[in-house]
């Protein structure tokens, strides 16, 4: 079908991935066949997207292929170039390891009640979604594909359904996909009415007027950030992320989300035309907002993985921020500056998969092994999960951007692009700039509070319940399957220059200039724009790190005979100390709680029962649910309910309105 | 033109600026009444030391005595009859409770932005000096305004209302070498009889309201039932 | 290039030499202050030395994170203080990190500062974990809009470059530096735990942040940690002092420059420390709900020194 070997594999990947669905549907109730056939086959499935992409990134150039499917007059057009290389690689590292940690993972689910068959084909078909809306060469095959990685992802996330809160969120995702969708497929059609075509080559040679332009970014920019989560579209995520079975979450956190990524950057960057400076404002101001909000949410939380869902949505607009630093300095022809917030972005993107990854992996351990997903339960898990606790140790360093880890590079990037805004000749975004890059600082200040809080609860201290206290190792397929993610991590933090170096072609595709100058002054070296304006060496930085801290250790073991002697804590010479007595995450939050409480609707109240034990209740939701959602749904409510007088029970009724419709339609197209 | 182009005292003169400016932000969100009026002092004092260092820049000989009267009239006596007022009125430790400060602060950044990007095109690209020292004094009348806006008590109104005079005749003194001696005479002698007159309304309103909360000034509407239906 | 490394290691040595010194001597101007006649300024060697050889205890119930901890915060100070320009300019150290990645190294330090705090599981870590976040949140965006405006100014976040860039200046009067100076000066009061935010030498447990962390620290482990406090102070003094009045240090690797950048550092962090310490007896440490009030402050000063960088100083 296609002489390049990268397409191939990539086809081979989505082969796979059907297989491993088809499997599954056809097991039926063995559900042994899913252990040990079609999650290792997913791994596959991810082995081959991984070669593929990391092929197409290095090979350069594009390749291009027709499918006999679709429609008779509209085959199916497929395309893999640097940038669906990038993605591909993306989907491909967190699948691949899901092959390693998926068999041990659903085989609790085997004695639950729950349809394993539902499980697997549905992961089977997320997959070859996702796959197929990074290669799809034009708007037909890129909207099935996405309804495809839409739809299946649903099934997923209402894969425990008898609980109703699931189905509720369930409900909440598909409904807000849906409008999403609809806004992306008139993006394309915008794009599309100015091309004269569906296929992408067509769209990227047409011209379009500044006006429609802006249009077309606005509902992509719609479309794609309500599958992205940025806020204020960001409701359905943290409902329907947490309620997914673990490495299904990683798999939508970790990836699902950076296909938005990609249909966006595909739809502003590739397809639309000129690029405008106030799409770059749009994007500074809504990405600031969801890494703001993001976080702090994400530190109000108990729950483990809705804490990981929220933090997602600041991770997005982290990567946001960084785009539209890209869209703004490419609108002002600084294509060198704009090659380096795309970098950032897109090494952020990687970065989010890989340790969102690890962390989901992590609290899937967790619930596996305790059945417990709230914080103020747990307690005390390094000493008795200690693999998981090591590799959660790193995902928390990684993505409260701590160097040597991979989360700080891009963050790092990101804050040397909006270093650069004094190259720009408008004094207001000179002075715009600092302020998004204010609120990334505070970002990620508050990310490692909350990193803190979730590592200081869950792993440290002492077990809060006695099915946590009971918390045993996890089957090794599940260690390894984080223990590769936390090696990238690691990796990925101390080799910046060679990973730029992978993603540079999908800058100079996209932008025309890559950045050549990152590892100029060698491998040891990042020297974003030049070794004056600022470097860092990561390798060197752990290695003086790991030296000093060997070198003392090393010297305390030598010459100290006295050795370290076990004692009791320190109880101010009252009652010794409890599980109960240490703080909790709750309380651990109270300080942002109180100095953020404008951005909150708190609820709490104090009581003392009759037995004399005081109780606290805290409550706190999203004020944005009663600003943005509730007005839209009352708005809705009263809209439909004008619509069901319409309904009126009489069959002419109706036929009479079909028939008006059709007078109307008839009219508009003679008219035109 | 870069700041490394200009001459010590214009260098001098952006610094007091900036430094009003940031005074302005502090008026708007110190809750204490008499620390406030403390504020609009030094801001005053900081007007005066721009209009003398633009007299010694310009050698305008009259923008001599402009600041010695600025700083009679900003930093000193009028202070000092705040002070009196707060003090006969019984509001020396009065401290205000500011609903949401730190969005109030970023209103006023935004505020500055803004003054920037309006005052950019309406001068010259060469007079790089006077433009932006005009975009600082536009951003203190508004910021001025804005605590007119914001605050509830009387006399901290007039604190802003002071300091969006200070900020206009900052870019009065700094982008045109001064008023003529006459204007600026009027102007002084107009600030001190509003300050006298704001000083008789103070006892005034709170002999008739009993306080100094412009927020029960609203009570004196006519239409009574208004408020009772809502 | 040899000789650079060199000068570089025994810059990073001098660091960690020089911390307790300042401390001393910022707790001898304390005493004296008070009209106490205070410790003697070698007083905290001392403190080190015997801590460093004492024995060690640790609780049962601590997980191995809490041993390894003291280290990674120690390193992690001290990695970060080696990188800062201290007596000579052109270091090959200070390419390893410029401001950005200090920064983040001082967060580390701090991460693993807060775990080892929750990880005995009494209440004291957790709160002052918790309280530590809070604050540092705050005052990392203050910190770094303060550095940008530097970074902004001289096109370039190495902090070389920035004081390069400072002394080939000359004498300039900015505004924004005036800001930014304004901001740092807080953030590190903040962020090395001194007197409006937290006071170094309460023994009252509810009122700190800094020491309740470290409360189930003995011997060594404590040693390590109560250095790296040290340390970091030193940093932060330098950074005030390097970045705002350069003069005098090192440009190049001669034992007369490298002379005159000692004495001249050590005369600007003799000031500096006076200052503190006569701060902190004037001032009262502040109720906790406060500190974000003072922080505020911080960063309003830090962005308008963006913002007058903006408006003020670039011309076009």
């Amino acid at each position: 079908m296609s002489a390049s070997p990268a397409l191939s594999l990539a086809f081979l990947a989505v082969v796979l991935g059907l297989g491993s669905s088809a499997i599954s549907l056809l097991a039926g109730r063995q559900p042994r066949v899913l252990r040990l056939l079609a999650m290792p086959l997913v791994g596959l499935c991810g082995l081959a997207a991984l070669g593929a992409g990391v092929l197409a990134l290095t090979q350069g150039g594009s390749v291009s292929a027709t499918l006999p499917l679709g429609l008779p007059w509209m085959p199916w057009h497929v395309r893999l170039d640097a940038l669906s290389g990038l993605f591909l690689m993306v989907i491909g590292l967190v699948t691949s390891v899901l092959g390693l940690y998926g068999p041990a993972y659903v085989r609790s689910f085997e004695y639950g009640r729950d349809s394993l068959v539902a499980l697997g084909g549905f992961t089977g078909l997320f997959l070859v979604g996702m796959l197929l809306v990074v290669l799809a060469d034009d708007a037909f095959l890129f909207m099935v594909a996405w309804e495809l990685m839409s739809l299946s992802s649903y099934f997923l996330v209402a894969f425990q359904h008898e609980n109703a809160a699931n189905r509720r969120a369930a409900f909440l995702y598909l409904l807000m996909a849906h409008i999403g969708g609809l806004t992306i497929l008139l993006g394309f059609g915008v794009l599309a009415a100015f091309g004269g075509g569906f296929d992408f080559d067509a769209m990227r040679a047409a011209t379009l007027s500044p006006g429609w332009a802006s249009v077309a970014f606005a509902l992509a920019f719609v479309g794609f950030g309500m599958k992205a989560g940025l806020v204020p579209m960001h409701a359905w995520l943290p409902e329907a992320h947490p309620v997914a079975p673990s490495h299904i979450s990683a798999l939508m956190s970790g990836v699902m989300l950076k296909v938005a990524v990609y249909g966006f950057i595909r739809v502003v960057l590739d397809l639309n035309g000129e690029v405008q400076w106030f799409w770059g404002v749009v994007l500074l101001a809504v990405g600031s907002v969801s890494a703001l909000m993001g976080v702090l949410f994400a530190l109000m939380q108990t729950d483990l993985k809705r804490l990981l869902a929220y933090s997602s949505v600041e991770n997005l607009g982290i990567i946001f921020i960084a785009l539209g630093l890209a869209l703004l300095f490419q609108a002002t022809e600084h294509s060198m500056l704009a090659a380096l917030a795309l970098v950032a972005a897109l090494y952020h993107v990687i970065n989010h998969a890989l340790f969102k990854g690890l962390l989901f992996l992590g609290a899937g351990a967790i619930l596996h092994s305790t059945h417990e997903r709230d914080l103020e339960q747990m307690g005390g898990l390094l000493r008795r999960m200690p693999w998981t606790g090591y590799f959660f140790l790193i995902g928390c360093l990684s993505i409260s951007a701590l160097p040597p880890f991979n989360g700080f590079v891009s963050e790092w990037l990101t804050f040397q692009a909006a270093l650069q805004a004094w190259q720009l000749e408008s004094g207001v975004l000179r002075s715009l700039i600092p302020i998004a890059s204010a609120v990334l600082a505070l970002t990620g200040a508050l990310v490692a509070a909350t990193f803190v809080k979730v590592y200081g609860v869950a792993f440290l201290g002492q077990a809060r319940s006695r099915h946590v206290r009971r918390a045993r190792v996890v089957p090794f397929g599940m260690r390894a399957g984080q223990g590769v993610l936390a090696l990238l991590c690691v990796l990925l933090g101390v080799l910046p220059t060679q990973v730029i170096h992978l993603i540079d072609p999908v800058a100079t595709e996209l932008l025309g200039t890559g950045m050549p100058q990152a590892g100029a002054s060698g491998w040891l070296w990042l020297t974003p724009i030049s070794a004056e304006t600022a470097s860092y060496s990561a390798p060197l930085s752990i290695l003086a790190l790991a030296l000093i801290a060997g070198l003392a250790i090393w010297w305390f073991k030598r010459r100290t005979v006295r050795g370290v002697r076990r004692c009791d804590p320190w109880d101010c010479g009252f009652a010794a100390p409890t599980p109960r007595m240490q703080y909790t995450a709750t309380a651990f939050a109270q300080p942002v709680r109180r100095v953020f409480g404008l951005l909150f609707e708190i609820e709490e109240d104090r009581t003392t029962g009759e037995d004399g034990v005081q109780r606290y209740r805290l409550r706190l939701t999203d004020r944005l649910w009663g600003l943005v959602y509730a007005p839209v749904a009352r708005g809705v409510e009263s809209a439909s309910r004008r619509v069901v007088r319409l309904q009126s029970g009489n069959v002419r009724v109706y036929l009479g309105w079909t028939l008006a419709t059709l007078l109307v339609l008839l009219w508009i197209i003679s008219g035109a | 033109m870069s700041l490394t182009a200009m001459t010590l005292l214009q260098q001098f003169v952006l610094l007091l600026a900036a430094l009003a400016l940031f005074l302005s932000f502090v008026l708007l969100a110190q809750p204490r009444l008499v620390a406030a009026i403390h504020v609009f002092a030094w801001q005053g004092g900081l007007v005066a030391a721009v209009t003398l260092t633009v007299a010694m820049a310009g050698d305008a000989s009259h923008l001599y005595f402009s600041a010695l009267l600025t700083f009679g009239l900003k930093a000193l006596l009028i202070p000092w009859m705040l002070h009196r007022l707060t003090r006969r009125l019984g509001l020396a430790r009065h401290t205000e409770t500011l609903t949401r400060p730190a969005l109030v602060i970023m209103a006023a950044v935004v505020l500055v932005i803004f003054s920037y990007w309006v005052v950019v095109p309406m001068v010259a690209q060469g007079l790089a000096f006077t433009r932006n020292i005009i975009a600082v004094s536009l951003a203190v009348v508004l910021i001025g305004l804005l605590m007119m806006v914001f605050r509830q008590q009387a006399v901290a109104q007039v604190l802003g209302f002071m300091s969006m005079e200070n900020g206009l005749f900052l870019a009065a003194v700094s982008a045109t070498a001064g008023m003529p001696l006459v204007v600026e005479l009027g102007v002084a002698f107009d600030v001190l009889v509003a300050m006298v007159l704001f000083g008789v309304f103070f006892f005034q309103i709170r002999e008739s309201i009993d306080s100094l909360d412009v927020d029960r000034l609203n009570r004196l509407t006519e239409t009574n039932e208004v408020e009772g239906a809502s | 290039m040899i000789s650079a490394w060199l000068i570089a290691l025994l810059q990073a040595l001098l660091c960690a030499a020089l911390a307790p010194l300042l401390v001393g001597w910022v707790r001898k101007v304390k005493a004296r202050l008070q009209n106490r006649r205070g410790a003697p300024v070698l007083q905290p060697y001392s403190d080190l030395r015997k801590l460093l050889f004492k024995e060690t205890r640790v609780a049962h119930t601590a997980s191995p994170l809490f041993r390894i901890a003291p280290y990674i915060v120690f390193v992690a100070t001290w990695l970060a203080a080696a990188t800062v320009p201290l007596i000579a300019l052109d270091l090959p150290t200070a390419r390893i990190a410029d401001i950005i990645v200090l920064v983040g190294l001082l967060a580390l330090a701090r991460f693993f500062l807060a775990l080892a705090g929750m990880d005995v599981g009494t209440a004291f870590g957790g709160m002052g974990a918790s309280r530590e976040m809070m604050v540092s949140a705050l005052a990392e965006p203050a910190m770094l809009m303060a550095v940008f405006t530097l970074a902004m100014t001289a096109h370039s976040t190495s902090l070389v470059s920035v004081m390069e860039h400072h002394l080939a200046d000359g004498f300039v009067l900015r505004p924004s530096y005036l800001f930014a100076f304004g901001a740092l000066i807080l953030v590190a009061l903040a962020e090395c735990g001194r007197i409006p935010v937290d006071n170094p030498s309460t023994h009252l447990e509810l009122t700190m942040i800094h020491e309740a962390m470290i409360l189930e620290y003995t011997g060594r482990h404590l040693a390590l940690m109560e250095w790296a406090a040290q340390i970091k102070l030193l940093l932060y003094g330098v950074l005030v002092a390097n970045l705002f009045f350069p003069w005098g240090i090192g440009a190049a690797f001669g034992p007369l420059a490298l002379g005159i950048g000692l004495a001249a550092v050590v005369v600007k962090l003799g000031v500096l420390g006076a200052a503190l310490a006569v701060g902190e007896t004037v001032l009262a440490k502040m109720r906790l709900f406060r500190v974000p009030a003072f922080l505020n402050l911080a960063l309003l000063l830090g962005l308008l020194g963006l913002l007058s960088h903006v408006i003020l100083e670039v011309g076009a």
